[in-house]
């Protein structure tokens, strides 16, 4: 195993400027709240600017098919920084998660190159329609409940399906006579419906999909339809593990913020011993998720043999210092903290969705047995 | 001596030129291990960030690996470091940092061979956390100052040669103001060194009963009552020295139980699968976070963040050897031997598993408390306001006691 590189490279610094200088001026919190208020399924014009316009979308696509031809040490950057601003934009559903897929499909092929490039280049947004809860690393692919049919439709529904409300194709895992397979769908079709959920995370809303012989396009077969979809997820709990940083982060810096100016009892409640311990608490807890998530991200950046174990540690860590961080937000905010004017409520949400999005820390621990040979108990 | 004036920059090839210079010139099968020490301290690759002429080449701190990857490959002896760790971790760059001339000549040589051990007075029974509190005086006596008190928690006093001690010289200034910082000699006769047997029934530390001792002012570190700026250099060096050192994957505390897990699974149970897979990540995570943290240190100065590395790896040891034990079942209610034993060197991973739940518990105590880190990080990295306090602009002799 090569000496993995933990730290931010220049260019990663200089990336993660730009995002943050156009997120504080696009996206501050009460504009996430208004735009989570509005129906809509993501905020366009951010997305138009971020992804389209700066070039994220296409961050982990090839220059040859439209994209940055960066990795996932770059995407995890960005991811970071949405998370820090929980910005609602589909980065993780439609940059990562659907580009992800398609890069494990036959690039060679056209409509998975047009694809791709449509994406990498922000003229649409695409979605891999699995619930949001799949666990990432789990062995096999995750079960497909729509049917592909002899006449080349799709029928059956997805439940739980983060930025399918947004969406402009979906990549829907399918079984049919010639076994499993990866379809596109364009949502466009009157055969598709998607259903918005009212969802825990206001920011990343989820939708049921579901298809009554909608058509379709097929983009791999058996042979590599599993393989691009777990690689997908894999990458997308990798990069998740970033975006929960993010969120720890922001949580952080506000409850520090908050707690010098805030004054009981005749000084600043930040300097009770109490409230300090539980701020320097967390403040470890960022120093090591900062590195799992640095480790997992170079891991797939490198094709690193031990990325499975990265990205479990990762994502274990990493979830559970983010709802920690986003409680005690609320917590150390006193009162304030539990309004809906304030925003620690969409970090709250955020955090405690994206614990159980691409399988919770349990889930990945579990993995973890396997992986390090730490069997549990026979019987 | 090979000490050829200030370079501008050594680098990593320059490095072993010299070290296959130093052992064609000594070589290590036929050249005595404390020779070999002394040539090549005196070749600059001791530390080589430390000055030329003191040990080093003023070359960069990580460079250092360099000059040990080759004499290691070379099978030369190295100053066994953990037998010495205080005089290296905390003496030492005390002593560059404000020492004068004559005494980083005298002493830093026997100090990074192992000639003289090194420990420190500094922890008093009235003066742990509080270490600003301390009582030990130190007056003024002509050429010398007469030093009396009572240290403790002193690890190899019963083997060292020379102490780092801090005293009050002025009990009219406030608390930190009235601290000087001295070189003590450990064979002054009014140095008593009693074992201090602790919870695991050995004693690896010392009481230090201080009758008398005569200091001469030139063994004086720092100016008179500048005694605890020079003590923080010490004291942040200590902090990166406990929780500083480079390991692989399960290369602590958690090895030792995930080899016990594997090997015997009659022992395992859902309930401590369920927390050892906890504790395998949270190592894994401290690890990482210790690997990231050592290549910002590569160079400069520690700085805050080693008070992290210290506060995680002391809960994990805490939590990961009280598994090992409850894992351990019938065997866990089992002891290796309660019988007194003064260890010259400590291993937090020695010994059988009851032995490293009782010494982890000194893991939070040793080197600053967990509560004092946390209060630093609150303060000096988040920046949180500190707490009132009545004790600081008060003169020491009025403090309550």
């Amino acid at each position: 195993m090569s000496t993995p590189d933990l730290l931010y490279s220049e260019a990663e610094d200089d990336l993660r400027a730009a995002v943050r200088s156009l997120l504080t001026d696009r996206c501050p919190p009460a504009s996430v709240l208004s735009e989570a208020e509005s129906g809509r399924a993501h905020d366009i014009a951010l997305w138009r600017a971020l992804g389209t316009e700066m070039g994220t979308a296409g961050l982990l696509v090839p220059d040859k098919l439209g994209g940055q031809g960066a990795t996932a040490r770059e995407a995890a950057v960005v991811m970071e920084e949405l998370g820090r601003a929980v910005a609602p934009v589909p980065y993780l559903t439609s940059a990562v998660l659907a580009a992800g897929a398609l890069l494990g499909c036959d690039t060679d092929q056209e409509a998975v190159a047009r694809l791709l490039g449509a994406l990498a280049e922000g003229r649409s947004v695409g979605a891999l329609a699995v619930p949001l809860s799949t666990a990432a690393g789990a062995p096999g692919a995750p079960a497909a409940t729509v049917r592909a049919d002899g006449d080349g439709t799709l029928s059956g529904q997805v439940t739980g399906v983060a930025g399918a409300a947004g969406a402009d194709v979906l990549l829907v895992p399918a079984t049919g006579a010639d076994g499993y397979g990866l379809y596109a769908v364009e949502t466009a079709e009157t055969s598709v419906t998607v259903e918005p959920l009212t969802s825990l995370d206001l920011t990343r809303p989820l939708a049921a999909v579901t298809l009554t012989g909608a058509p379709a396009r097929r983009l791999a077969g058996p042979d590599r339809a599993a393989a691009a979809i777990g690689r997908a997820l894999l990458t997308g709990a990798g990069l998740l593990a970033s975006e929960q940083l993010g969120v720890a982060e922001w949580c952080l810096t506000e409850t520090v913020r908050h707690t010098k100016e805030r004054h009981q009892f005749g000084r600043p409640i930040g300097s009770f011993q109490a409230l300090k311990h539980r701020m320097a608490a967390l403040w470890l807890d960022l120093v090591s998720a900062r590195a799992t998530a640095r480790y997992a991200a170079d891991a797939l950046a490198t094709d690193s043999p031990d990325t499975p174990v990265a990205v479990a540690v990762a994502q274990a860590h990493c979830a559970e210092v983010a709802v920690r961080a986003a409680e005690e937000c609320v917590q150390l905010h006193g009162g304030i903290g539990m309004t809906w004017e304030h925003p620690a409520h969409l970090y709250l949400k955020r955090a405690k969705a994206d614990e159980i999005a691409l399988g919770t820390p349990g889930r990945h621990r579990q993995a973890l047995a396997g992986l390090v040979d730490l069997a549990a108990p026979a019987g | 001596m090979s000490t050829t004036g200030h370079h501008a920059t050594v680098d990593a090839d320059e490095l072993r030129r010299r070290v296959r210079e130093l052992l064609d010139a000594h070589p290590p099968a036929t050249t005595d291990r404390l020779d070999f020490l002394r040539a090549r301290f005196d070749a600059g690759l001791a530390w080589v960030h430390y000055p030329a002429g003191l040990g080093g080449l003023d070359a960069p701190r990580s460079l250092q690996a360099v000059v040990d990857a080759e004499l290691e490959a070379a099978g030369a002896p190295d100053n066994d470091p953990r037998r010495i760790g205080i005089g290296l971790g905390m003496a030492a760059p005390t002593i560059l940092g404000f020492g004068t001339d004559e005494q980083r000549q005298r002493l830093l040589r026997p100090l990074w061979t192992g000639e003289e051990v090194w420990c420190q007075l500094f922890s008093e029974p009235g003066a742990g956390s509080d270490l600003a509190a301390l009582a030990t005086r130190a007056v003024r006596d002509g050429d010398d100052w007469v030093v009396d008190g009572q240290k403790v928690w002193t690890s190899s006093a019963h083997l060292a040669r020379w102490a780092i001690l801090i005293a009050r010289t002025d009990p009219d200034q406030p608390k930190h103001r009235g601290i000087s910082y001295f070189i003590c000699d450990m064979t002054d006769p009014g140095v008593e060194v009693r074992p201090l047997r602790q919870i695991t029934g050995e004693a690896e530390f010392n009481e230090v009963f201080l009758t008398g001792v005569r200091i001469p002012d030139s063994r004086r570190l720092g100016g008179i009552g500048e005694g605890w700026r020079v003590a923080q250099t010490t004291l942040m060096n200590e902090r990166v020295a406990i929780g500083g050192g480079r390991i692989p994957r399960e290369g602590g505390m958690i090895g030792l139980v995930a080899g016990v897990w594997r090997e015997r699974p009659e022992l395992r149970t859902h309930d401590l699968h369920q927390r050892l897979l906890r504790l395998w990540t949270e190592s894994e995570a401290a690890r990482l976070a210790g690997e990231r943290l050592r290549r910002q240190l590569a160079v400069g100065q520690p700085g805050p963040e080693g008070s992290a590395m210290k506060l995680a790896f002391a809960r994990l040891n805490q939590h990961i050897s009280a598994l090992e034990v409850e894992l351990l079942g019938e065997e866990g209610l089992l002891y290796d031997d309660w019988t007194l034993r003064r260890p010259e060197l400590v291993d937090f991973t020695g010994r059988e598993a009851g032995y490293r739940y009782l010494r982890a518990k000194g893991n939070s105590i040793e080197g600053g408390t967990s509560e004092v880190l946390l209060n630093i990080i609150a303060e000096r990295v988040l920046g949180l306001p500190p707490e009132p306090r009545t004790d600081k602009d008060v003169p020491w002799k009025d403090l309550p006691r």
